[in-house]
Parts: structure tokens; sequence; C-alpha cells
């Protein structure tokens, strides 16, 4: 760490000077103690009521590991969890490609780029709410894209996904793909604004043809772009619960449920809070293993600075 | 609406303020069509004894989102005057020392004359009063379209053998059976009456109140499990999500011949114009006649600190059984009084009906806590008992026996 | 790129257009069937399809909409705007120490803080409110400018850490040997330059807040709630006939700050992101 505050320490030491020294963590001070409170202690709380069994209202009676093995036990929490990898993996990876997909395109010098770029982003500015209203009467089989095709002419059309317990989960993905897609494209469209141009003119004067370009220079410079959107979309489909509850409210039976869901039920509005908090750490469990090691590595990356 | 210029009336003739005047803060989620009248008036009433109401309102999920609400309240030690908590749910508050003893008021309004046992019972903690009821619904109803029965040529049903050859008969004619919103509580509202009508009311009692594990998994609950499993070949594709108000639609606009619903699906015929015996008709739900499956909505009252408030939440408890508020609201919600001294006669045929049965039922073991509306177990066990059923119905592959063995083993991993 | 020629058309080019123009449709349809069906009658809902043209415009939903939820509206106009302003202040400064006056320790607590974007926040809303109303602010819209600001902190952090980060170091160094001061660097050197990243914060942290259903729901009541919860309360109905026209009309009215802003300044938002924001 070659912290600039030791190279450039004065001389002399004054009370002005040690205050100078203080006054960056004097700063962070009020944040660190909102961050260890605000997040850490409550998540240790929620730890310790998973060794209890709360139900109705917080209690302190201890039972082990039990409401671990409940949750082990527990058909619905395996299907919950079941669908965040299915959710979590497939919005991730469309969104990934249909952002990096559309960002070169637009990068094209397409006439009125400014207005399509903002048609992509806009969903981003609404609600899970509203989204998950607006797709699930889109989807709805008798109301929706099903009558309109077939108002158009397409007799046999059908597309029941929302109420099929098999395919409802890929709903949820359609939908929260088209919310979020447009901003990765966002992300990406800005990082190739940065890229230095003059390393794709000279690749042209080598005759390399565009796609070669975009594979193999300017997309491989866009790592860190990469792991930004990574960030922001994993981050929204642990926390898509609205959408879950808007659209489908883990329907058709709980074909549709995420963890988050369960952890909501069960601690809420069923009265089985030791439960629900033993989830939330599994949850919990899961995002570190993933999150983790990837803010080690990023974190060492940046102790050159 | 001649209840309600009655009402209005009496509002504005009543009595000059009171001298301390309080706030009460009421959660609830009465917040559509003629419930929010009826909360509306029971905010004019309040005020009209001189305190003043805050409202709080918080929709959705039947309640589920009030709950978390309440339960945040409760722990960062604020509680609203009065709640919307229904069932054994009121002894899980009252475990917890945090509800309002209201045996005076009780005492000064003779609750005990005015109240059926039954319903004295849920509203009582250690045997005092701690929350006052608003209504009856009565779940076991079977809601009929007259003419497309008559185009198909059938017959309303009176035992579940006829039910399904009504269906089929519906069925061939080409109209959709039943009208059925597929979500959780919708399941276990029909999975419910198919349970009261096999088992019949004292084995419903031991299965759903006493949670026996012997009548959980019995043959008879099999037989639950396979009516309810042949009821799929008889709704639509579409159900699943569908709200409970727009399968009554679908009845209403003859697309199909039937619904098994509460009786608060009446007030959506009410709302299209609908006259109850002559434009639809309310059966009880085929093999339930003389049982009657209980929803009772009350309101719990929290301990609060200040006198004046404390006045205000006496005067709430009042005014909800008051006879004028019993009308109006129970008018607007499709429920029937609480109150058994109730004059019936403002009321359509089957609210009528619904009382007498009330009544009748209340002599013997037929009158039961429905389940599926949080009356007769914990919403821990109702909660278990909804993951069965609503997986159990939209699995085209499942078994009844394995489902009422999932049943008894998912009620005894909660207990 | 004005300096380059608008390419020839080709082929190529054709079907990028295509494609991009698709793209757009997608995107342009829940907009455009929430719209119509906000100007819709009931009736005409019913019989129509999506994509249907209103048989008369009617501003009904519109009306009625804005009769319900306008009052929470306004409340979520005071919940936002300080709750942006202090988040994106503490932010800016914490992006500010822990990238040009790192200390042991610094890096542990930008990857705890880091850690807290994944939080999912039904872990917290019990301790949270217990410590409201240990100090006074169960359901007051302060209450609520304190929960936002203190879960927003964590992306307002990152936004400018990592955007100080790719400021050279040499810039601050300079600045130190002429004998300037914390504050001083940070109001006259950093602050300056920060202006799309502030926006770029600015909009997130609106987006977010305004969009909010969980903590508005759980941590005000009556009086104080946000839009969103009013939204809820208005959309979901327990009985009574569905009125698409109003659900629609109520949640383009909830929308409609968002959108706007995203419109207006969306520009300034990728703008900002190009300047370092996205630098990981």
């Amino acid at each position: 760490m070659s912290s600039i505050a030791l190279q450039a320490r004065p001389a002399k030491a004054s009370p002005l000077d040690a205050l100078q020294r203080w006054l960056p963590k004097l700063v962070l001070a009020p944040s660190m103690l909102i961050v260890l409170v605000g997040f850490y202690a409550y998540i240790g709380w929620t730890f310790l009521l998973s060794f209890t069994n709360s139900r109705f209202m917080p209690s302190y009676k201890w039972v082990g590991l039990q409401q671990y093995e409940r949750l082990w036990d527990n058909d619905r929490w395996w299907v919950a969890s079941q669908n965040l990898l299915v959710f979590g993996g497939l919005f991730i990876a469309i969104s990934l490609l249909i952002g990096v997909v559309l960002a070169v395109l637009l990068d094209q010098r397409i006439r009125r780029e400014g207005l399509i770029r903002t048609i992509y982003l806009y969903p981003m500015a609404l609600s899970m709410i509203v989204t998950g209203t607006a797709w699930q009467w889109l989807l709805n089989p008798g109301l929706g894209l099903d009558k309109l095709l077939r108002d158009w002419g397409w007799e046999g059309f059908r597309f029941d996904w929302l109420v099929d317990p098999d395919r409802v989960i890929y709903c949820l993905v359609i939908a929260a793909v088209w919310q979020a897609s447009g901003f990765v494209m966002a992300l990406f469209l800005a990082g190739l604004r940065s890229v230095d141009q003059s390393i794709i003119r000279a690749a042209q004067v080598d005759g390399a043809s565009l796609p070669t370009i975009y594979l193999r220079i300017v997309l491989p410079s866009l790592r860190p772009v990469f792991f930004s959107a990574l960030m922001i979309l994993a981050h929204i489909a642990i926390k898509s619960f609205d959408l879950v509850a808007a659209m489908t409210a883990g329907g058709p039976g709980y074909s549709s449920d995420l963890p988050a869901m369960f952890m909501y039920a069960h601690t809420f509005t069923r009265g089985q809070m030791g439960l629900g908090a033993a989830s939330a750490m599994l949850m919990l469990g899961a995002v570190m293993a993933i999150i983790v090691p990837y803010l080690y590595s990023e974190l060492r990356n940046k102790r050159h600075v | 609406m001649n209840a309600f210029h009655r009402l209005a009336l009496s509002v504005s003739l009543a009595l000059p303020v009171l001298a301390h005047a309080g706030e009460v803060e009421v959660l609830h989620w009465w917040t559509s069509g003629g419930e929010k009248r009826a909360a509306d008036t029971l905010q004019k009433l309040v005020e009209q004894k001189g305190h003043s109401w805050k409202d709080f309102a918080v929709a959705g999920g039947g309640g589920e989102a009030a709950m978390t609400v309440l339960k945040t309240r409760a722990v960062s030690g604020n509680p609203p005057s009065a709640a919307q908590i229904k069932g054994p749910d009121i002894q899980e508050w009252g475990e917890l020392g945090l509800l309002a003893n209201l045996d005076d008021t009780a005492k000064s309004e003779r609750w005990d004359e005015l109240l059926p046992e039954q319903v004295r019972k849920i509203m009582q903690y250690d045997g005092s009063y701690v929350a006052v009821p608003v209504n009856v619904h009565r779940v076991n109803w079977l809601w009929i379209n007259p003419e497309v029965f008559e185009k198909a040529g059938a017959t309303p049903p009176k035992t579940l053998d006829e039910f399904f050859a009504a269906a089929d008969k519906l069925k061939a004619v080409g109209f959709i059976p039943v009208a059925h919103g597929g979500q959780p509580w919708q399941d276990g509202t029909v999975f419910e009456g198919f349970v009261l009508s096999i088992l019949g009311p004292d084995d419903y009692h031991k299965a759903f109140v006493e949670l026996d594990n012997d009548t959980l998994t019995g043959d008879k609950m099999v037989q639950a499990f396979t009516a309810l499993k042949k009821l799929r070949d008889y709704i639509d594709a579409d159900a699943a999500g569908r709200e409970w108000n727009r399968a009554t639609g679908m009845v209403i606009d003859g697309k199909a011949g039937m619904q098994i619903m509460g009786d608060w699906a009446k007030s959506e015929f009410t709302a299209a114009n609908k006259v109850a015996g002559k434009d639809y008709q309310c059966l009880p739900f085929p093999g339930t006649q003389g049982s009657f499956a209980f929803n009772i909505d009350s309101l719990a009252m929290f301990k609060l600190s200040n006198d004046d408030n404390r006045k205000a939440q006496e005067d709430l408890a009042r005014t909800v059984l008051e006879p004028e508020f019993q009308t109006f609201f129970n008018q607007n919600k499709g429920s029937i009084p609480v109150r058994q001294d109730q004059d019936m006669s403002e009321f359509d045929a089957c609210a009528q009906q619904s009382m007498t049965d009330f009544k009748e039922a209340a002599k013997g073991s037929g009158l039961q806590p429905s389940l599926t509306h949080g009356m007769a177990a914990s919403s821990y066990v109702q909660g278990a008992v909804f993951d069965v059923v609503t997986n159990f119905f939209n699995d085209p592959k499942a078994d009844p026996q394995k489902a009422a063995k999932q049943l008894a083993a998912a009620i005894k991993a909660v207990q | 790129m004005s300096d380059f020629a608008q390419p020839r058309l080709t082929l190529g080019r054709l079907t990028i257009h295509a494609t991009l123009l698709l793209a757009c449709a997608v995107y342009l349809v829940p907009l455009i069937v929430m719209l119509l069906t906000s100007f819709k009658t009931p009736e005409d809902i019913r019989t129509g399809n999506l994509l249907s043209w209103p048989e008369a415009f009617s501003a009904m939903g519109w009306l009625t909409a804005w009769d319900s939820i306008g009052g929470y509206f306004w409340n979520s106009v005071k919940i936002v705007i300080p709750a942006v302003l202090i988040s994106t202040a503490l932010g800016a400064l914490n992006g500010y120490v822990l990238s040009m006056w790192r200390f042991r320790g610094s890096q542990l607590f930008f990857g705890l803080l880091l850690f807290g974007c994944f939080l999912p926040f039904q872990v917290i809303l019990l301790p949270a409110s217990f410590t409201l109303g240990k100090l006074g602010l169960a359901n007051t819209t302060t209450g609520l400018v304190l929960v936002h600001v203190v879960y927003g902190l964590a992306f307002t952090t990152l936004f400018f850490r990592n955007f100080y980060v790719s400021v050279p170091d040499a810039l601050v160094r300079a600045a130190r040997l002429d004998g300037a001061g914390f504050f001083t660097i940070f109001g006259r050197i950093l602050l300056p330059m920060s202006v799309p990243i502030i926006m770029v914060c600015l909009i997130w942290q609106f987006t977010q807040i305004w969009n909010d259903f969980l903590f508005g729901v759980v941590f005000a009541s009556g009086d104080t709630q946000p839009v969103t919860v009013a939204l809820n309360n208005l959309v979901n109905t327990s009985t009574g006939a569905k009125r698409y026209n109003v659900d629609m009309a109520a949640a383009m009215i909830a929308g409609l700050p968002t959108l706007v802003v995203y419109v207006v300044a969306g520009k300034y938002f990728l703008r900002g992101l190009t300047a370092g924001a996205v630098k990981g």
C-alpha cells in the first residue's frame, strides 16, 4: 500500500495536522457505524434467530440446527432454490448477451442513436411491481399476447407458459430481461466509447474484419464493464421479490417460488420466523460463496493504485 | 341503499362531541369497492363520537402485507389501536401480552348475549375479550348461473355425485363447468368444501382443528383429494393466477356454470346488478347442507398508554357492533351480521338463508371454522396445508394417497 | 463521431438497423399497451385486445387514479429528495476517503460495504423497525429517509470510489504539497470534476428510492405512505371488479417521475458511466 498520506506527511506535527490525519477516519466513521450495525449486527441477529424456535415473533428458545433440518426436508424450499439457479443463470446470461449485442450494433454510427438508447434504457426506470403487473397481463393466456395473435389471424396460437408449472419460471426471466437488458446495453455502450479508437484503426489498417476486431480486441478490454454488469444483474436477481410477487405470487402452486419469497412468507405471514431466518442465512451463504471470491480478487487488483 | 340513507341520517343526528377526544389508528385491508365504503362509514361513526381516525390500510394478499407491517410495528413498540386479526392468530397476539382487555365494554354492551358461543371463544384470550367481531362469512357456498344450467339441461346439485354429473352436462355443451382461480387460498377453499362434504363436520373438526393424524391420513381424506383431482377436468386451462372475482365474472357472463366460493362472491353479483335467486343461485356446497364453515373478520385491540386513545378504542369496539353499522357493512361485504338479534329483513335471500343456517348449525356440530381462511388453526398450519393442496392441485400426476400423507407430515412439521 | 462519414448502406447495415428497430418494438410494447389501456373504458378492455385502439379516449382512468394516489405522490417526493441528496453526499465523501486517503482496514470496510449491495433486505426488516421504534422514528417520513440513506450507501460509495480511483494521484499529491487540507482538496479538485458521477448517483438513487416498495410498506403507515404502496393498495383489490384502466393509469402516474428522469437525463447517466463509474 503506497499510501499518499505517508509520502505527503509534513515534517512538523501540530494539533491541526493531527486532526488532518484523523479527518479521513472521522469522515468515514458514521458510515462504518451504519454498516456495522445496519448490515452486520442485523445479520447476526437473524443468524441467532435461525437457531431458535421463533414463530410469530422473535423468541430466544434455543433449538440448535432444527430449523435447518426442517428446511432440508422442505420440498418448497428446494423448488425455490432450484428456481433461483434457473432464473438467475438465464436472466444474467441472456441480459448480458442481449446487452452486448445491442451495444455493439448501436456502436455502428447509427442515426437517432440517442432516441434508440433511451427506448432500450427506459424499462430500468420502472419499478418491478409495474413491470410484473404489465407482463402478467401481456403473457396472460386468454387475455394477452395469446388473444392478440389469434385476433390477428394466427388461429392455433397458444402461449400459456404463465400457467404451466414447468415453464412459468421462464416468464419471470422474460420480464426481468426486458427490464434490465437495456441497462446492460448502456453500460457496454459506455465502455465501448471509452475504448481507444486508434487501436481499432490500427487493426483495421492491418486488415482485420469488424467482427474480429470486436471479438479479439474490443470486448476483452471491457472486462471491468462485464464485472460491473454482472454485479448489478446479480443484485437484481437476488432481490427480484417484487417481480415474483406482482407477476405470479409464486404460482401456479409454488412452482415459481424464489428464496426471497419463501423467506418473506415464512417469516412474516406464516409465523415461522425461525425457519425464515434459517432460509435467509442460507441465501446469504450462497451469495457469499459467489460474491466474496470476486470481491477479493477485485480488491487485490486495485491495491497497486 | 336504504340502509345507507338511514345510516347517514343517524350519523348526522348523533350526539354532540364528547369531551375527551382520542385517536384511533386502524390497520385493515378493506381497500376496495364495498369494503372501502364500509370502512369509510366506520371512520365517520367514530369521528362522530368525537375521535380522530388515522387510516392505516395495507392491501394485498388477503392481509399478508398487513401482517408484515403489524409485526414490524409491534416490534418497534408502537402498535396501532386496532388491527384486522383473525381466528387463532388472536391467541398468538394475546400470548405476547400485547392485546387490550375489553371486558368492561363487553359487559356494558352485553356481548355475552349478542354473540354466539363459538364466536365468543375466538374473541377471548384467557377468558377476556381482546377483539371485536365484525361479520360472519360463510365459505361453503356454490354459486350457480341458472340460465347456463338450463341450457345444458343440468339440475342444481345437492350431493357430490350430482355435482360431477351436472359438471359433465355443462362440459358436454361447451361451457366451462367450474370457474376457478388458481391461487393457493382458492385451491384451499375448494379443497375445504370437499373435506367438509366427504368427512362431515365432526371429522372435519378432528382433521383441521384437532389436527388428528389418523383423520388426516384416513380413507376419507384420500377421497377428498381424489375429488379435488377430479375437479381439474372441469376447470379451464387459464385458471392459474386468476383472481376470484374474475372467476365470478365468468359465472355472471354465462361462460361458466358454477363457482365454489365464499359469500363475498355475492358482492360481485350485486355490482353487476344481478338479483339473488333469479339471476344467480346460492346453494350450500353439495353435501354440506346443515354445515356452516365460517370466516369471521375481527378487530383485535392493542394495549395503549394514552387514556384518551383508550377511550376512543372502546368507542370503536362499541361502534362495530351497533346494528346500523352491522347492516351497512355486511350488505356491502356479502356476509351476515354477527349479532344474533339483528333484523334481517333488509338483506337478500342468500344472506337470510345464511343467517338461518348459521343459527341452526350453531346448535350442533355443524358450525365449523374455515381452515383456508385462518379460523381453524394458526397461520403456520394454514400455510403448510396451502403448500400441499396447491401443489397437488397443480400437478397432473399427483397421487391422492401420497397427498394425504404429505398433508399430515406437513402439519406435523410446523407444530 | 461527426468526423466519420455516414457509412454506405449495405446488406449488413440493413440487418443491423432491422435488428435495432425490432428491439425497439419489443421494449416499447408494454408501455404502449399500458398507455392504450389506461385510456380505454372497462367495456372496451373486455371486448378489445392488447393493441386495439380505444373506441373513445376516456380520461376517467387517469382522474380516478390521481384521486386515489395523488396525495401519496407528494409523500414520495418528500422522502426521495432528502434521501437522495444525503446518500449521494455521504457516498461522495466515503468514495473520496476510500480512494485517496486509504488507511489500515479501509479496504476491508469497502469489501464489507460492497457486500451490502447483495443483502436481501427482508433480513433486516425486523431489527430495523426495532431500531426505528427506539429512535422514535417509526411511521415517519424521516424514518424512511434514514432507512433509504443507510441502505443506499453501498451503491453510492461504490460509484464514487470507482470514479475517484481513476483520478491521477499526482493531482492530489501536488495539492497536498501546496498545503491543501482534506476538505480543500475535495472541494477544489475532486468535486468540480465529479459532475458526471454525481449525475449517475442521483439518477440511480432517485430510481431506487422512488420505486421502493418493501421499506415503504413496512416503515410507513397511513398518511406517510409512499406512492408505490398506494399503487399496490389500489391495484390489489380483494373485492369489486378489476378496473384495468385505473390500474394502468395509476401505474403510469407512479412511474412517470422516474421515466421522465431517464428520458431527460439519460444522456448524462450514460456520459457519467463512460466517465469511469463502470471501471469496476
